[in-house]
């Protein structure tokens, strides 16, 4: 068991480095079009979009209201200009209430 | 003799003359440069703290000694993955099927890395590796989205408080197992996605089209998860969404 785990352990770990490396290979051998650069800097943009929605709405099982009025306080607080560690904390405290009602 | 001070300044103003960097300076800037970026951290670690404490739970819930999983926080460092890896296995996947879930659920580093790796030109391979062995979805935001210059003692900070966070916390959490249930953590799972959202607010308040890509990005993922995995639709998600903001960027100009 251990032994079959430490393999499975091992090859994930291959596999999560070869894309994370595989860029600084790739970026000191091409030059980009504009275009491409113009992507490459949106891309921040793009990952966060995908990253929050829909993922925001399993944040409580079976319930996707509890995730999302954790994001819409988050999303006030950030627009308040309030350092990100009140938007984090808001963001939990809303959870924590939407749960017990 | 005060006008020549004053050409030589401005001389050295200008760049012309460069000064002499004693050691002592450059220590300071080495130091608070690392410092920023632990201090960036903070909002990753306490997203990542009760996640890993969670993660080291179940994965000692479901058989997997604490030596094991705080290895595999160690040398996997991907969250979703590791405990997809810890529910198929309870499922009894096989190695080979695990392995490669785990390589298309990541796949989305490799698209994150070149965007990040196109801003540190100047940064020396060595660094440049180190720092993407621990590009993860959120180290990968808090650093992309810094509006100054990134320099590799800032990253240095950012990442290894991060990765620490979620080895030490998977410790933690695979000793904890008897003690703390694990639905103590679950309001805290809003955390990351909070930070998400914090870190997107401001850049959209600055340029709206950054919100317009967010949101099409947003759309996209909704329509493609119903048809591909996760891993896939968050990739081809960023990569279109990206490419929206290409064609946004022209309209404006032209």
């Amino acid at each position: 068991m251990t032994d079959h785990l430490l393999l499975i352990i091992l090859g994930m770990s291959v596999v999560t480095l070869i894309p994370r490396w595989l860029p600084v290979w790739i970026m000191d051998r091409i030059t980009w079009p504009d275009w491409a650069r113009e992507w490459l800097d949106s891309i921040p943009y793009a990952a966060l979009g995908a990253l929050i929605f829909p993922g925001i709405l399993s944040v409580a099982k079976g319930e996707p209201w509890i995730g999302l009025a954790g994001g819409i306080v988050a999303a006030i607080l950030a627009y308040w200009r309030l350092h990100i560690m009140y938007v984090v904390f808001g963001s939990i405290l809303a959870v924590m209430m939407a749960k017990s009602f | 003799m005060n006008q020549k001070i004053n050409k030589v300044y401005h001389l050295i103003k200008k760049g012309v003359i460069p000064i002499a960097k004693n050691t002592h300076t450059q220590k300071i800037t080495v130091k608070s440069e690392f410092t920023a970026g632990v201090l960036s951290a903070i909002p990753i670690v306490v997203g990542y703290l009760p996640i890993a404490v969670a993660f080291g739970m179940i994965a000692q819930q479901s058989g997997i000694p604490p030596l094991l999983s705080v290895c595999m926080s160690g040398l996997v460092y991907a969250g979703a993955s590791q405990f997809m890896a810890v529910n198929m296995l309870s499922t009894g996947a096989g190695a080979l099927e695990i392995v490669l879930a785990t390589f298309v659920l990541n796949f989305r580093h490799f698209v994150m890395g070149l965007s990040l790796m196109n801003k540190l030109k100047k940064m020396p391979v060595a660094w440049k590796i180190a720092v993407s062995s621990g590009i993860t979805d959120e180290t990968f935001a808090v650093a992309s989205l810094k509006k100054d210059m990134i320099g590799k003692w800032f990253l240095a900070g950012l990442v290894l408080t991060s990765y620490v966070t979620w080895v030490i916390g998977t410790l933690i959490g695979g000793l904890l197992s008897q003690v703390i249930p694990p639905s103590i953590s679950e309001s805290m799972s809003v955390a990351l996605y909070a930070m998400f959202i914090g870190l997107l607010i401001p850049a959209v308040r600055e340029n709206g089209k950054w919100g317009m890509i967010a949101l099409i990005s947003m759309g996209l993922n909704t329509v493609l998860g119903m048809f591909l995995s996760s891993g896939w639709s968050i990739v081809l998600s960023t990569v279109l969404g990206g490419l929206a903001g290409v064609w946004l960027m022209r309209r404006k100009k032209g």
